[in-house]
Formats: C-alpha cells, structure tokens, sequence
C-alpha cells in the first residue's frame, strides 16, 4: 500500500513562501514525476512527504492516515537522494543492509534480503566494496538497493538520474521503470527534464514556483497543456507559441503548434522563411526558420534527412488540428 | 611531475629545503649522540672524556625515571581522551546555527593563542591559588575548604591545564570535519530509521575518523615534550615530573650534560614507540 494524499499543504523558509496551498493525491502503486524548472520547489514538496522539513501548514496522509507529524523513519518511505547519500566508510552490503540493521532485523533475513536485492540490481560482484570504488551507475544502483530492502510503501527520488552521463542515464531511466512494474510500489520521481518524465510517469505533475500547472498522464499533457507553460514546456523540441496576428486568426492571444505538426511543403505554404540552424538527427532533422513575417523564431521537425542548407527558403503549413489555443491568461481554449 | 627534466628540476628546487631540513634536525641530534657518550660536567671539570654506556646505565636506573616515564604517558593519554571527547562535544555544538556564531567561534578558539607559560602562571594564580584563587573563593563560599590544586591533586591540576590549551585545536580540527559531512547522508540515515545516538555512531564519528587521527599525531607530538607548563606550575614536584622535564633538571639542575643526553635519546625512543603504536592503531585511518 502506498496511497499518498497532500491536503492544503504549504511550506515557507522563514518569510518566502516557497510552496502555495497544495493539493494532490498520488495512487497506490502510480510512478508520479514532479517536472517543472530548477527552483521551482519540487525537492521541498518531495521533503515535505518525505519528512525531512516540516510543513508548515496542512495535512499529509499515507495510507489514509495522518502522517504529518510523524517522523520520517515512521513514514514506511524510502528516498533515493541526488548524490546518492551513500555511507562512504561502509561496504556495499552494509550500506544495502543498514536500514534492515536500524530496524533489528535479525542477521538471516538482512542477509537474505541484501543479497535479493544486489542479485536484482547486478551488484553480487561488488558487494565488499566501498562506495567510492564504484562507478556512478553503481553507486546510483547501491542507494536504490538501500531503499528496496525496506520494502517502503513508496520510493521518493529527487533527481537520481542527473549525476550520470547521457548514455547511462537512458539506461537507469529503463532499469528504474522496469523495477517500478516489478515491485508496483508507488514511486514519486522529480525531475527537471521532460524527457525522463514523458518516458517514466504514469502521471505527471507539472510545477512552476510551488504551484502545480497540470496533473495528468504524459499523453494528455501532451495532446492537452492547460496552458502555454505547460505546453512549452512539455515535448520536445519545444512548441512553437505564436501571438499577435498569426495568433488573431484563430481568436487566440497565443497559439501553439509543435514543430512536428508542421509540414515541409514545396510551395504555397502558410508560412515561407529561411533556414536558419539545422539540427540534423539522421531520423529526423530540425529546423530553425526566421524572417517568416511573425515575431517567433519557428522550430520544424521534419522526418528522416531532408536536404535544406542554410539559408534556404522554405514553405511550411502547419496542421490546422494540431494547434493549440490560448487565451490572454494562458489558459487553454477548448 | 611527467617528464625527466621536470623531475630532476623538481629535486634541485627542493635541496635547499630538504638540506636545511636536514641540517635542522642532524646537528642536534649528532650533537645529543655525541654528548651522551661522554661525561660533561660544566661546572665540575667540563669535558671528561668519553664513557662508554655510563650514562645510559645511570639514567634508566635512577629511581626518578620510570615513574618520569609513567608520568609522561598518563599526561599524554589523560589530555588526548579529554580534548577529542570535548572536542567532538563542542564542534557538534559549534556547528549548530545560533545567534552570535562568530564571536563565539572565535571565544573558544582564543586560549589556543595565549602562550603556555603565560596560560599556566594565570591558572596558577586566578585560579587555584588556594588563598586567592578563584576556585577557593567558591569552595569557601560553599563552606568547603579550599584545595591547594598544586600540590594536592598535581597531576589532575596539570592535566586540566594543558587540556584546556588544547582542547580548541581539537575543536578547531573536529569542526571543519563535520562542516565537511554531506547533510544527505544524515538525512539518509534518518530516513533508514537511525536514531540521533546511531546517527552520531554510525555516520558522524566514522567521518570524523580521519581528523581525530590528525589530532592524535599532532597533539602527541606537543604533549611529549609539554614543559612550560610543569615549570611554572609544580616545577616537577608531587608526582608531576615528566621526562623532558627529568631531562631538564639533570642538564640544568645537576649541570651534567652527558647523563642529560642519554636522557634525550630515551625521549626519541619512547617518541618513536609511542609514534609507531599510534600509527598501528589509529594510522590506517590516514589511508583513503
Ligand atoms: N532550506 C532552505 N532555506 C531557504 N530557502 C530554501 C531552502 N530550501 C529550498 N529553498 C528555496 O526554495 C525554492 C525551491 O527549492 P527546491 O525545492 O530545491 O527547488 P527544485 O528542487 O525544484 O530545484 C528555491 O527558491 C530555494 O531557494
Ligand atoms: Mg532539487
């Protein structure tokens, strides 16, 4: 069990009130992502359920139960931090086994227990070693470890992925999403990149300073964005947002289309510019066109290696379904 | 240093330091040797020539040096567990956000600057003077009688002393260790469900190992030849005479350098077997 429930919770530091009333619930056995940028307060909220900082007003519950006074060792929650926090004078074993040691577990089950969970993290070979002889990848696994063999109701990570190369990262970001379909525990994730968010949640928590923009699963941020910070910041390359006239036609203060909703046509487009930067990715390149006549750089995506230098003049019509509408607030128009 | 000619550089630059070094350390120490062997007494005839172990035989069975030696090491010891314990105390206090931070800070790091004579002749008279001291002043107004500290309870008196000089070396020390701890770790052992007092063991002190070692050795080093202190305080006398100062009082006192030598060279024994079991116990610490 690991239902997870924030009722008009707010946090400040002294007079700055980093976190605004918030309320969300998070399901038994849901992969939630918080996304948002750097600072905007998704480490506070994840401390705040974690139990680290106090709150200063409102209610958590777990499970249906208050927990908002509750210490976090009592909270049945394990947290997976940025730079691992691993004990750096213990072995890889002690390390995996030192919340089961804190929690008396008695020396059969510890045993049984680290060695499941090396044997499932590929961390056999490496258990008699210190965390400073391993890798990042490894050390990232042995604070996972640490936190399976609590058996927690939920995992709180913040950021596990953002010490590892991109190469690795992509292959965590595998590793975490398949061990999150093995166990089906709850697992909160924050994140300030959108691609770890889109590829891992099942529901998304979309933050800007302290304020949730949107909740949903990535699709439906995707298809849906309530409103232009969601809708650029979701997706990538980042959508392209258009106001003034462009946007007057379709009685929106600002529209938004998404560079691969746009199409690359041989003449009579929407729009005609020149090619500026092009980003060729081998299945798909993409385009930065100006001098199109509207205030906004536009970013095309077109599929496979399409043959425009620098320079170039290009026509382009976006697709009329696929645009995006919103009014002088921001907010969505349906 | 990758290439011949940068390291062949890099030994030129440093001769002159490692020369003067050398210099620095030999000449005396040939000097010691050379004395020990032969009897020198100043006043009484100067340079007599040589005597073989003489001094050496004279100087470990006087009665004065066993107990010279036991004194020295209960001193050592005594002041070693007392400033690492109240170090770690008050860097863990230090280390705590309060109001006024930097003044105290620097309050408790100011006896390290005031010089060892100066230090023991001000406890000597403010405070345990058991006529004017301040130590009498309280026990007389709890109606008890004052303790003449000096000669009553010497070595206590000695020990309390030279802790206080330099307990804020070990404070000092301990302090940036545990400024240096990653605050995740303890919260990550909060959230393994270790308590305040499991915390302290399992995380703070294993992170302090490495300072606690620097505090060791260097503290060592002073505390064998501590003297000044002796000195002003109990000259030597009820129980407090260390070796450096048996050495002192055979040089000065008996004026015979030859037999004083031969005392020095036990010092750098008894340093080098204190030296190499400290390096057993607490020297794998210094390894990464
Ligand atoms: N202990 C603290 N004291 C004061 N301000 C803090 C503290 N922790 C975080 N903040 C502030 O709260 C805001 C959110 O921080 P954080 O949750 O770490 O952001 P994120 O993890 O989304 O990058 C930031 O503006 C930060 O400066
Ligand atoms: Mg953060």
């Amino acid at each position: 069990m690991g239902q997870i429930q924030l009722k008009q919770v707010t946090k400040s530091f002294g007079e700055v009130q980093v976190i605004p009333p918030l309320d969300l619930t998070i399901e038994d056995g849901e992969f939630t992502v918080f996304v948002g940028p750097s600072g905007c307060g998704k480490s506070t909220l994840l401390r705040l359920i974690a139990g680290l900082e106090d709150i200063s007003s409102g209610h958590i519950e777990i499970d249906g139960k208050d927990a908002t006074d509750l210490v976090p060792a009592k909270r049945g929650l394990a947290m997976v931090f940025q730079s691992y926090a691993l004990y750096p004078h213990m072995s890889v074993r002690k390390n995996i086994a030192f919340p089961l040691r804190m929690a008396k577990m008695d020396q059969a089950e510890i045993t049984r227990r680290v060695e499941s969970a090396a044997s499932v993290l590929n961390l056999t070979d490496y258990l008699d070693r210190r965390p400073g002889q391993l890798s990042g990848g490894q050390r990232q696994r042995v604070a996972i470890g640490r936190a399976i063999v609590r058996e927690p109701a939920a995992f709180l990570f913040d950021e596990p992925l953002s010490n590892l190369d991109a190469a690795l990262r992509v292959g965590m970001r595998l590793e975490i999403s398949e061990l999150h379909k093995r166990l089906e525990t709850t697992m909160i994730y924050v994140t300030h990149d959108q691609v770890e968010a889109m590829t891992m949640a099942d529901k998304i928590v979309v933050l800007q300073a302290g304020v949730i923009e949107q909740v949903g699963s990535p699709l439906e941020l995707y298809r849906a964005p309530r409103n232009t910070f969601v809708a650029g910041f979701i997706g990538s390359p980042k959508m392209n947002l258009l106001t003034g006239a462009e946007a007057a036609k379709y009685d929106a203060t600002t529209i938004g289309i998404r560079p691969e909703h746009i199409d690359v046509v041989e003449a009579d487009g929407a729009w005609q510019g020149t090619v500026g930067v092009a980003e060729h990715l081998g299945s798909d390149t993409f385009f930065h066109i100006h001098n199109t006549g509207l205030a906004e750089t536009i970013t095309v995506r077109a599929i496979g290696d399409v043959n425009l230098k620098h320079g170039d003049t290009i026509h382009l019509t976006p697709r009329a379904e696929e645009i995006h509408r919103f009014d002088g607030q921001g907010l969505r128009i349906e | 240093m990758a290439t011949k000619a940068s390291r062949s550089a890099a030994r030129v630059m440093m001769a002159p330091a490692v020369i003067l070094l050398l210099g620095w350390m030999l000449v005396p120490l040939m000097m010691t040797l050379w004395f020990s062997f032969r009897t020198y007494l100043p006043l009484r005839g100067g340079d007599l020539g040589w005597t073989g172990f003489d001094n050496y035989v004279r100087f470990v069975t006087s009665s004065a040096f066993w107990p010279a030696v036991q004194t020295t090491l209960i001193i050592v010891l005594s002041v070693l567990v007392i400033t690492v314990v109240l170090g770690i105390f008050l860097a863990m206090l230090l280390d705590q956000p309060m109001w006024g931070q930097g003044i105290v800070r620097i309050l408790v790091i100011a006896p390290f600057f005031v010089m060892p004579t100066v230090s023991a002749l001000v406890w000597k008279n403010m405070f345990m003077d058991p006529v004017n001291g301040i130590f009498s002043h309280i026990w007389r107004f709890f109606g008890a009688d004052p303790v003449s500290w000096l000669s009553d309870a010497a070595m206590p008196s000695i020990i309390m002393i030279v802790s206080w000089q330099w307990l804020p070396f070990a404070t000092l020390i301990l302090l940036t260790a545990i400024q240096s701890l990653d605050s995740e770790q303890l919260e990550a052992a909060e959230m393994d469900g270790a308590p305040k007092v499991q915390r302290f063991f399992y995380i703070i002190l294993p992170h302090l190992a490495r300072a606690i070692t620097i505090v060791i050795l260097i503290q060592t080093i002073f505390l064998l030849a501590i003297f000044a202190e002796i000195f002003v305080t109990t000259g030597g006398a009820f129980g407090t005479r260390t070796l450096s100062y048996l050495i002192f009082q055979r040089v000065l006192e008996s004026q015979n350098i030859g037999l004083g030598s031969a005392g020095g060279v036990y010092a750098i024994i008894l340093a080098n077997i204190v030296a190499i079991f400290l390096m057993r116990i607490v020297g794998k610490n210094l390894d990464n």
